[in-house]
């Protein structure tokens, strides 16, 4: 029994042509989630097998990936995933951002604004904005079809009843070139704002739940809010106790067990590079 | 000085030499070999097998063997590397009524035409430690049937549908959907109801077959018949236009007879429930059978109320490799989104401020 020999980026061609068409169609019609054949993957599902099968079937040899998870490109998941794509398909890799052409990513945007050079994948866990809403999908996708929407914002609305104000931190829904509400995978809300009108192509893929869905370059996002309770960023009290930045987002470091607390980035490539400029 | 306290090449690749040690166990005792897997932990490869989707003992042996005989852990290895393979084509439908019959079981009669054949079964031993194994001695050897058995066995739901008392098996034309080609839609029919149950968790749906039993979409099954053996499998080529047979594969089927249906223009008659697994899996068909039939609650004219009933529950959760990985992907790092939520609660726990204190105090 020998080891077999893997394709490129380990996907066969004709899964990755399958998986390319339904990027096209999510890209023709943003927000919506196109489903696809989803494969068995290396790694489990609900450990990024979306985002890989995306990463697969975009990745060229002449791209540069990068692979952060939390933000950081030395989290675990992050080595495996970027490892995976170094031994089946040879892959360039970057720490830098600005170096990258395809970043894959699991709950960050990077605080580096991207350029239309790139692709920011993105790992879905749950696709569908509205499951927790109602867990049938033969409901939710007349929901979508018919644009009704009214639960998500009772919900919304319920929350400001309760505690005085939206209690969704991550995961925020928003909706896509003033039509499709989507989940935008469980990114802080803080990350919210940086979707819209976003230079690169942004891709989301959910593996386990066979989907697909994209926001085209320059495409308006808009965060669900009402008039008198607007969408609002999560902000510190403090800087960054490395770099010293005000506007990233900030990973709280339980330090001794006295309970004493540290702030630093979760971007840990813009941190780095903003103790360099210093 | 804070040091980044986050993941890092070296600790996984340590964390994956350990694994290998550990798997390795004790240096002095031999290591298992594929074969002795193959031969000898049998049901566990065929389990493998089933919701791995790949008939490959070989295989299957290997991945039980780097799972540490964590059976899930199996299955979702063969599953990666199934992705990685070739598809020729479809094979023809199988013809189970041509099985080379191992065992052959029905509770509906007493006998059948054909016969009672019970072949190797755990069914009536006494579960009492075999301590016997325990030492290297070998079995006495088994004894064999004095006549050959009939190679074309007839089917016993056949023969009550000869008498109109069942209905008939479905018989849908064109290609079978195939949820590994096209994703899982609903509503699903009976066909990819039916692959994705026989890929489904073992477990899973033994609880739901149960379930039916206790009340929760009540069937009324009998087991019509189990039959367990070898079948061939032909395929055709494209370049010849007529099919060869390329093999020969083990399977166990389930035909459940279950509650009848009628109406005032079709006289009553019973309903059936259908599994069909690789190897020797009788739990696994007959619990696939009951949550068939469970799921054709629809089409039946039946309420739906209970889980298993309900097509988007079962087939939404069965796949344990599904279910494994998105229960155990809690263990990834979610420093942002539970950073998020303490800022969120922070902030709230302060807006509620003395009076909440106070209240808290008071408890």
């Amino acid at each position: 029994m020998n080891a077999p020999a893997y394709n490129f980026a380990y996907l066969n061609e004709q899964t990755k042509r399958m998986i390319r068409r339904a990027i096209l169609k999510a890209i023709a019609v943003p927000g919506y989630q196109v489903p696809f054949a989803s494969r068995e993957m290396p790694m489990p599902y609900g450990w990024g097998t979306g985002g890989v099968q995306v990463t697969a079937s975009v990745l060229t040899p002449e791209d540069t990936l990068k692979v952060i998870d939390q933000g950081a490109d030395d989290t675990t998941n992050a080595v495996s995933i970027r490892k995976f794509f170094v031994k089946s398909a040879g892959a360039a890799t970057t720490e830098r951002t600005e170096e990258a052409s395809v970043i894959q990513t699991r709950h960050r945007i990077p605080e580096t604004p991207l350029t239309e050079d790139q692709i920011l994948v993105f790992q879905v866990p749950i696709p569908e904005p509205l499951r927790f809403l109602e867990p049938r999908e033969t409901e939710t996708r007349t929901m979508h079809a018919l644009e009704e929407y009214g639960v998500m914002h009772v919900k919304l609305y319920e929350d400001i009843a309760h505690y005085g104000e939206i209690a969704t931190t991550y995961a925020y829904p928003a909706t896509v070139a003033d039509r499709y509400v989507f989940d935008p995978s469980p990114i802080p809300k803080f990350d919210n704002p940086k979707l819209d009108d976003c230079p690169a192509l942004q891709l989301f893929g959910a593996g386990r739940e066979k989907r697909i869905y994209a926001v085209p370059p320059y495409t308006k996002v808009k965060s669900l809010d009402f008039e008198d309770h607007p969408f609002a960023v999560q902000s510190w009290e403090q800087p960054c106790a490395l770099c010293g930045s005000r506007d990233s987002f900030l990973d709280e470091i339980v330090m001794d067990d006295a309970g004493t607390r540290m702030y630093v980035c979760s971007d840990t490539d813009f941190c780095s590079r903003m103790r360099g400029e210093k | 000085m804070y040091v980044a306290v986050k993941g890092g090449e070296q600790a996984i690749d340590a964390a994956h030499r350990l694994l290998d040690e550990e798997r390795r166990g004790d240096r002095s005792v031999p290591s298992i070999t594929l074969d002795q897997i193959a031969e000898q932990l049998t049901l566990a490869v065929d389990r493998v097998m089933n919701e791995g989707s790949l008939y490959d003992r070989e295989l299957a042996s290997l991945a039980v063997k780097q799972a540490r005989g964590d059976l899930i852990e199996a299955i979702f290895l063969i599953r990666a590397t199934r992705t990685t393979l070739a598809r020729f084509g479809y094979a023809e439908p199988l013809d189970t009524q041509a099985m080379r019959v191992r065992r052959r079981v029905s509770a509906a009669f007493k006998d059948i035409p054909g016969g009672q054949i019970l072949g190797p079964t755990f069914d009536y031993t006494h579960r009492l430690l075999d301590f016997s194994l325990t030492g290297g001695a070998e079995p006495a050897e088994a004894a064999r049937a004095p006549v050959e058995l009939r190679g074309d066995m007839p089917r016993v739901l056949g023969m009550l549908g000869s008498e109109g008392l069942i209905e008939q098996p479905s018989q849908a034309a064109g290609e079978p959907a195939d949820l590994t080609q096209d994703p899982l839609n609903f509503p699903a029919g009976r066909d990819l109801r039916l692959q994705n149950l026989a890929r489904g968790d073992e477990g899973f749906l033994l609880a739901l077959a149960y379930s039916t039993q206790r009340g929760y979409g009540r069937t009324h099954p009998f087991a019509g018949e189990i039959r367990f053996g070898t079948v061939e499998v032909s395929f055709t080529p494209e370049e010849l236009g007529f099919p060869v047979v390329i093999g020969e594969i083990a399977v166990t089927e389930c035909e459940m007879i279950n509650q009848f249906k009628g109406s005032a223009t079709v006289k009553p008659q019973f309903t059936r429930g259908y599994g069909l697994g690789f190897g020797q899996c009788e739990r696994k068909v007959m619990s696939m059978a009951l949550v068939d039939r469970a799921l054709r609650a629809g089409e039946l004219g039946e309420e739906r109320v209970a889980p298993a009933q309900d097509e988007e529950f079962v087939l939404s959760h069965s796949d344990n490799v599904q279910a494994t990985g998105f229960v155990e992907h809690l263990k990834l790092p979610h420093y942002v989104d539970f950073q998020s939520e303490l800022v969120l609660l922070r902030r709230l726990r302060a807006e509620t401020g003395a009076e909440g204190d106070r209240l808290e105090a008071a408890e």
